[in-house]
């Protein structure tokens, strides 16, 4: 019994001392988070300005949802026509670009649909409805997801509406979606990054690259205290500030997986 | 502050449609030994369950020295089958002590001249749960001696024990018998009864229906189911 | 089997990432048992020993409670501790605190459930002698949660394992942040999502030899009780 109660008291004063630190929560995304970018990026970011950053890693969707709710300082997503929608409710200070990846399709070795080396993301997903190849969809209202909807619209098709058997969404992470994918034979959208640092690749391959529409937008936008006034604005202000600097572009242009560069900053351009 | 004498007017007891006890008139005084006898079934425990407070009769009332408050204040009860806290032996009787409001400074001592006086000391530390049967009893005996009663009750405190094991019980009943405690007994041991009693009171299907000095008892039973008991048959019919 | 391997080797190397999810987790579940066992123990102490109208419908809505799904009890305590939410001002969602409180309400029901039938068996065994000794009603439940001191130790360690075993409330309520919020259960999630399979296995097999040790505590606690105290 007192060994519980020593447990619980320890507790309290490691989890009570938290609060005196100079910390903010990111709302930001699972693929950002599974590229590894934040391990990379904050440290560095703490060590500018001695600032903890607790990174909450949902879809965009729950992302600006938690912002919504006053859960969250910033959110970090990338799902423009969501974030904007978010800025006009009045939830956010202002948005501004931070940097781009781009999505690949990413299809099993076997390649069903005949679609390998494609620069022609439209077409490719026609081939694909065409021949009925199993797709994995996000399905969570992440950024990744609104993408695909909006490559299909392009494509002029509907497979989630017509509820296609092929299409198969799963609500769940990018790094799910992946393992999924691999398992089933699918095909599926992934953000370059998160597919460079998925470990357990074999089976994939990048089916589909280089379409201009597969172009990928970050955006960092601070949440407004004046809709939640326990948010910690300065702070958060602070985070806003750094990574569209020059000093914190220079370090999102450094992460590096394999030799090869995952984000593309662009702040201001 | 006294608990006798404990009086019983016309108390019955019933559990649901059944009738355990009936018309139950008794006073219990200062003296000798009472014990109360009869076959299985004569409501003897629930008799005593009822001079010790621990159940309401149905009908009637029970006073002791003239209170109807049912917690027990001189009085202590030593059962057929005692349960032993999870503690040793000190421990349980400790406890005894404890509940008895017997200063915390006092205890020990208490409890260490108790051990001795029932023979326990050497298993002081002994876990209460690993005694034997005897071993038992004596201790249950002790903690009922803990309290300082005035009245001691046993239900057939003897039944499961081995002669040597009822030899040493029956002493420390005598024994508390010679310093004034008055004992309140159930047994169906005749030769028990001989030899510790001071009166008896017959019990039959829930009803008294004897009640006299041991010697006019054993010699001259005034009903047909106390002379068959003693004669020892089974009697069946009421 | 590489995967396996390298999973050892993980464990075996104390990697400090690795422990700081382990130590993490055992402080959050070990917070949640005390927590538990500060309400449960009494609660069902005193619905054992205390008759009200009703009773019966509480011991089954307790016994009920025992099986509360824990990504349930996770969204309750969510939207309770959701800035949007009524206790929103403590600011305790995704933190350590919130787990465990997320937890303590999870084992809670198992405690004082299990009490209750613990100490009703022990009382029917010892409501002679304690009436007989004048034991009045506080001093009651003190002396059979004392005495049933064993078997309650086995119902804390069976919150316990519950706790450390479950997912879904930590996972909702304390967000998985590296570093500050995530324990063995939520970190093998994530791992397997990114098919980082060696950390996940060692995390899996470190959780696997803290729920056996549990219940070979248990068992040996059961084995110890019947020989030394009988």
């Amino acid at each position: 019994m007192r060994l519980l109660f020593s447990a619980l008291t320890i507790a309290c004063l490691t989890f009570g001392a938290q609060a005196q630190d100079k910390t903010i929560t990111i709302a930001s995304t699972t693929s950002t988070q599974d590229s590894g970018l934040f391990n990379h990026l904050l440290p560095a970011f703490k060590t500018k300005t001695g600032i903890d950053v607790k990174v909450i890693a949902q879809g965009t969707g729950q992302a600006l949802d938690t912002a919504r709710r006053g859960d969250a300082d910033v959110v970090f997503v990338h799902a423009k026509s969501a974030e904007e929608k978010f800025l006009a409710e009045g939830f956010g200070v202002k948005r501004f670009d931070v940097m781009y990846n781009d999505f690949v399709l990413i299809g099993p070795a076997a390649d069903p649909a005949a679609i390998k080396g494609s620069k022609d993301i439209v077409a490719s997903l026609k081939a694909v409805q065409a021949k009925a190849a199993p797709f994995v969809s996000r399905g969570d209202k992440s950024g990744t997801h609104v993408a695909e909807l909006a490559l299909w619209k392009d494509a002029g098709l509907d497979p989630a509406a017509a509820k296609a058997d092929w299409y198969r969404e799963i609500g769940q992470g990018m790094g799910a979606a992946l393992n999924t994918s691999k398992a089933m034979g699918a095909y599926v959208l992934s953000d370059r990054a998160t597919w460079i640092s998925f470990k357990g690749k074999d089976g994939l391959i990048i089916a589909v690259e280089g379409d201009t529409k597969l172009f990928n937008q970050y955006g960092v936008i601070l949440v407004n205290s004046a809709k939640h006034p326990h948010v910690k604005a300065a702070l958060g202000q602070a985070f806003v500030d750094y990574v569209i600097s020059a000093e914190g572009q220079k370090v999102i242009a450094d992460y590096k997986i394999e030799g090869q560069q995952l984000f593309f900053p662009n702040a201001g351009k | 502050m006294s608990d006798l004498p404990i009086t019983l007017s016309n108390v019955s007891y019933r559990v649901g449609e059944t009738s355990i006890l009936r018309d139950v008139n008794l006073v219990v005084r200062t003296g000798g030994p009472t014990f109360v006898v009869g076959p299985n079934g004569s409501g003897k425990s629930t008799f005593l369950r009822l001079a010790m407070g621990l159940i309401e009769p149905t009908t009637g009332t029970i006073d002791w020295a003239g209170s109807r408050d049912p917690a027990p204040r001189r009085r202590a009860m030593v059962f057929q089958q005692p349960v032993m806290l999870r503690r040793s032996v000190m421990g349980n009787l400790l406890y005894a002590l404890e509940q008895a409001g017997v200063e915390k400074s006092l205890r020990h001592r208490h409890c260490e001249e108790l051990l001795q006086k029932v023979g326990l000391s050497d298993l002081a530390d002994r876990p209460a749960r690993r005694l034997s049967g005897g071993e038992r009893q004596k201790l249950a005996f002790a903690r009922a001696l803990a309290r300082s009663p005035e009245v001691l009750i046993l239900d057939e405190p003897t039944a499961s024990l081995d002669p040597s094991a009822t030899f040493a019980l029956e002493r420390l009943i005598a024994q508390a018998a010679s310093e004034g405690i008055k004992i309140l007994m159930a047994s169906h041991d005749l030769g028990q009864v001989r030899r510790l009693a001071g009166d008896v009171v017959f019990l039959h299907r829930g009803q008294i229906l004897e009640s006299a000095p041991v010697q006019d008892f054993l010699a001259q039973p005034r009903t047909a189911q106390a002379s068959a008991f003693l004669r020892g048959d089974l009697i069946m019919e009421d | 089997m590489n995967e396996g391997s390298s999973a050892l080797a993980l464990v075996l190397s104390g990697d400090p990432a690795l422990y700081a999810i382990v130590r993490l987790s055992l402080v959050v579940s070990l917070s949640a048992v005390g927590l538990a066992a500060l309400v449960g123990l009494p609660l069902g102490g005193l619905i054992a020993l205390t008759r009200f109208p009703g009773r019966a419908g509480v011991i089954v809505l307790l016994n009920a409670f025992m099986g509360l799904p824990p990504v349930v009890v996770g969204l309750a305590v969510f939207l309770l501790l959701s800035r949007s939410g009524p206790l929103g001002s403590w600011g305790l969602l995704f933190t350590p605190t919130a787990m465990v409180i997320a937890q303590a309400v999870l084992i809670t029901p198992i405690i004082a459930a299990l009490t209750r039938q613990t100490v009703e068996d022990y009382w029917s065994d010892y409501r002679d002698e304690l009436n007989a000794m004048g034991v009045g009603p506080l001093q009651r439940l003190m002396t059979l949660l004392y005495d049933a001191r064993i078997a309650l130790v086995t119902v804390l360690l069976a919150g316990f394992g519950r706790a450390a075993a479950e997912v879904g409330a930590v996972m909702i309520v304390g967000g998985n942040i590296n570093g500050f919020t995530r324990v063995m259960t939520t970190a093998i999630a994530l791992e397997t999502s990114k098919g980082d399979l060696p950390l996940a296995m060692g995390l899996g097999l470190i959780l696997i030899a803290i729920v056996f040790a549990i219940n070979a505590s248990a068992w040996a606690l059961r084995f110890y009780a019947e020989r030394r105290i009988g």
